[in-house]
């Protein structure tokens, strides 16, 4: 009974989310009201409104992580999901490891960037705000009273149990600690971009100055989303054991949706700030990444992508979340179909030109959103119809990539084009050292490394295209070799953020087009029986499995393999793969050994042989995945991009509202 | 006339009037969509995946002749491992017993929480009384149930309480 907090911590949690649900109220309904009427005193509500569900909502996330901390099981949450000999970074994770822990960390972060708008968006016009604010406390509304009434993570439990239940080894990693809030911050960053959006068509007006607004939320979520997906991917990768990253599990195309749809809103957005055109559907964009935000939320912890019987077995959940849904989605496509016609339309441009080039980015990131949408969907209607279907990855990779490979190709081009109208000859042959590039790329493949696959060509060529193209451009940019090298130096630190972050995304994009093309086309792979001192090649190398011996970790046993590893004779590295066998509860889980090198990673995983195997030979598989590092190091590029266009100070908002103020001044003075 | 002539010439394309424009848009969004629907109804074709209990299977009506999931409990003491990594095991739903084959060499080795008497997904085909599994899925912690299984399970009558949350 050691370390249990004082259990008051969990009713002051839980008075604080039920006034945070009062405070959400207070926030959205009288204020919107206020708007419609222009009555200020209802408009005064919802800032300080908002900072006052932050701090609700903040006391009873911290009274959550305290009962977590200070496992007290008297809270069934934690009873469920935590244990007192789990070490202390786990016990916090632990806390939005769970559905009812998540949902009230979704909530918290919601209000965080609803009281961020409240604090820093003094440079909105007054109604405008007003309206953000409320929409983003109706979500909150939502949110938190599905919490409280359907998913409260502070009922309790008597009489109370002397030990908790949750100490699940897989999930005891760093990688999967700090995976869910990276996600949840993409997630409810697009609710900003949604707030915005259903603002801007009660308002009836969508300008550049909107649009100034909504890419750095945007800009943040979807770095935050890039990061959180690249995470669980490397979780799943290194920690899984069988040397994949991607399953096209609906888990993993729930975070897959917003972010092709928040890719497509930010690049539309571009095209609403520079030349105010596209606007209702950018606006439409918002909205549709942020449902697919929610529905991926809702998703991956209910369950009901797994069957619609999760509904049955919890129907109070599965009812207000289809309710919830269908309020969000509908009503606010119902309000686009009413109002989008307010907006008014923008500049024209031709075909081929930078706004035809973002016009086809969004039409194929649309199109793989709806097919992965559509496979993800597809096995719950067929339930419904009482077939048991499930969507397998084929149907994926057979539509993604068809889908993806315009989009990648034009991606390389588009940069190169002027705004309104675009001379498509001039801009290829200034990419000429990219179709060189190729053509030398494509034909070492096949020369070389002797490959013939037309996927593998492919992804080769889509990747060299995209990279030499971003050098070409931002050569270009910073006018390498037609002046001097200083100068091209001053240049290339003087372009703005926005050019850099451009240029970094879309080469993560080439990077990870090689990773998946390499270590895809030419993984090697070998799965056999062996016993120390034996030695198998591997693509170049030899691996000698040297000698297993049993051990004792902290909260496990475990069974080491020891690999040496040598090319050509040459030793180059150790690896120790080993078996853990976990006794609370009774879990085995095996770990991958990875060594890796910028050509690719060494990867070995050793398990039981089988209860009637000859004793003294192990289960092994050795993998080598070239290039398969380039991956994260593609998926890291597109953060620090993100990053480098969020710091574009043409996008800090203090410019903005001085260009506004000036205007101001100078129609006073006109006037 | 003549300015376009010239603007085609020189690679440009001209602007497009707004008509003309949203005709366009409206156009290309139409093509692309169809793409997709074009896509994922040829896709689908080869990837939709049937979920059949034991049960199911042994009656051998509607067995598809291509890959799909078999689940349910596999039974206690039924596996077997040859020299060569080759598996066979027995997937239950306690009502019929169906005997699934699988190569670890070639398909990647058991899963960590592969058990016996535990819920288990495996996916393959089917033909002369055995399963020949090309996946083995058996994910989750060790209370986990995959809801399918769970489902054939109740439907066999064979269904003792709740998974616990």
């Amino acid at each position: 009974m050691a370390g249990r907090g004082p259990r008051v911590i969990a009713e002051i949690g839980h008075f604080a989310l039920i006034m945070a649900l009062v405070v959400a109220v207070v926030q959205s309904v009288p204020p919107l009201w206020g708007a419609w009427q222009r009555n200020t005193t209802m408009m005064g509500l919802a800032a300080p409104a908002a900072c006052l569900q932050l701090v609700m909502l903040g006391t009873a996330f911290l009274c959550l992580m305290i009962a977590y901390i200070g496992s007290d099981f008297s809270v069934i949450n934690v009873m469920m999901n935590s244990h007192t000999q789990k070490p202390l970074l786990y016990k916090i994770s632990g806390v939005w490891g769970n559905h009812e822990g998540s949902i009230l960390l979704w909530a918290l972060i919601l209000s965080f960037f609803g009281a961020a708008v409240a604090l820093f968006g003094r440079n909105l016009p007054t109604t405008f705000k007003v309206r953000v604010l409320s929409v983003q406390a109706l979500i909150g509304v939502g949110f938190i009273s599905f919490s409280l009434f359907t998913s409260n993570p502070f009922l309790r439990i008597n009489p109370v149990p002397l030990e908790g239940l949750g100490l699940n080894p897989l999930l005891q990693d760093p990688g999967l600690a700090f995976h869910p809030p990276m996600l949840y911050l993409g997630y409810v960053g697009f609710s900003i971009a949604f707030s915005f959006a259903i603002a801007a068509l009660l308002e009836g007006r969508v300008d550049a100055i909107w649009a100034r607004w909504v890419r750095p939320w945007t800009l943040a979520a979807w770095c935050f989303l890039t990061a959180g997906i690249a995470l669980g991917s490397w979780w799943a990768y290194y920690e899984l054991g069988w040397g994949g990253w991607w399953f096209w599990d609906p888990v993993e195309n729930a975070s897959l949706m917003p972010w092709l749809a928040g890719t497509a809103l930010l690049h539309s957005a571009i095209v609403v700030e520079r030349r105010e055109t596209l606007k209702s559907w950018t606006v439409l964009l918002a909205i549709i990444t942020f449902s697919l935000s929610l529905l991926g939320t809702f998703i991956v912890r209910s369950g009901v992508l797994n069957s619609v019987h999760a509904f049955a077995s919890d129907p109070a959940r599965g009812i207000y979340i289809l309710a919830f849904l269908t309020l969000v989605v509908g009503g606010s496509l119902i309000l686009f179909a009413a109002r989008a016609s307010a907006l008014k339309p923008g500049g024209v441009f031709a075909a081929v030109s930078r706004e035809g080039g973002l016009v086809w980015n969004n039409l194929f990131l649309a199109a793989a959103t709806g097919t992965v949408l559509f496979g993800t969907l597809f096995p719950m209607f067929a339930d419904a119809f009482g077939y048991k279907v499930t969507v397998a990855a084929p149907y994926f990779n057979a539509v993604f990539i068809p889908l993806m490979t315009p989009l990648i190709i034009v991606m390389a081009i588009a940069p190169f084009m002027a705004w309104k109208r675009g001379n498509i000859m001039q801009v290829l042959r200034r990419m000429w050292p990219a179709g060189v590039s190729v053509v030398v790329a494509i034909v070492l493949c096949l020369t070389w490394l002797e490959t013939t696959s037309p996927m593998a060509l492919m992804g080769v060529a889509l990747g060299v295209w995209v990279l030499v193209a971003v050098l070409v451009e931002l050569a270009g940019r910073v006018d390498l070799f037609r002046t001097s090298v200083g100068a091209s130096a001053r240049r290339a630190v003087g372009l703005p953020g926005s050019a850099w972050g451009m240029s970094f995304a879309h080469a993560g994009i080439g990077l990870v087009v090689l990773g998946i093309t390499a270590s895809v086309s030419w993984e090697r792979e070998v799965i056999t029986m062996m016993q120390p001192g034996e030695t198998r090649s591997l693509g170049g190398y030899e691996m000698t499995l040297t000698s297993v011996t049993p051990g004792n970790g902290p909260n496990y046993s475990y069974i080491r393999g020891v690999f040496e590893v040598r090319e050509e004779g040459q030793f180059i590295t150790q690896l120790t793969p080993e078996i853990r066998t976990f006794t609370d509860p009774p879990t085995q889980t095996t770990e991958a050994a990875i060594y890796p090198l910028v050509t690719g990673d060494i990867y070995a995983v050793i398990s039981n042989a089988g209860p009637n195997a000859k004793p003294g030979l192990w289960a092994v598989r050795l993998y080598h995945k070239p290039l398969i590092s380039w991956m994260w190091a593609g998926a890291l590029l597109m953060v620090v991009g993100g990053m480098f266009s969020l710091a574009d100070r043409r996008l800090r908002l203090g410019v903005a509202a001085r260009a506004q103020r000036r205007r101001r001044r100078e129609q006073e003075a006109t006037a | 006339m003549g300015s376009s002539h010239r603007r085609w010439a020189d690679g440009g394309y001209p602007i497009m009037k707004r008509k003309t424009q949203r005709a366009v848009l409206i156009g290309s969004g139409m093509a692309v969509l169809a793409l997709a629907v074009g896509l994922a109804i040829y896709a689908l074709d080869d990837s939709l995946n049937f979920f059949l209990s034991p049960s199911q299977v042994q009656a051998g009506d509607n067995i598809p002749s291509n890959t799909f999931r078999l689940g349910g409990l596999v039974e206690d003491g039924s596996l077997v491992v040859d020299g060569e990594m080759n598996v066979q095991f027995v997937v239950t739903d306690r009502v019929a017993d169906i005997k699934v084959y699988y190569d670890q060499q070639a398909h990647g080795l058991l899963p960590d929480l592969f058990r016996e008497g535990q819920g288990v997904i495996v996916e393959g085909t089917y033909g002369q009384n055995l399963f020949t599994a090309s996946r083995v899925l058996a994910k989750h912690d060790e209370n986990y149930m995959p809801p399918e299984v769970a489902d054939a399970l109740k439907e066999a009558g064979e269904w003792r309480g709740e998974a616990p949350e």
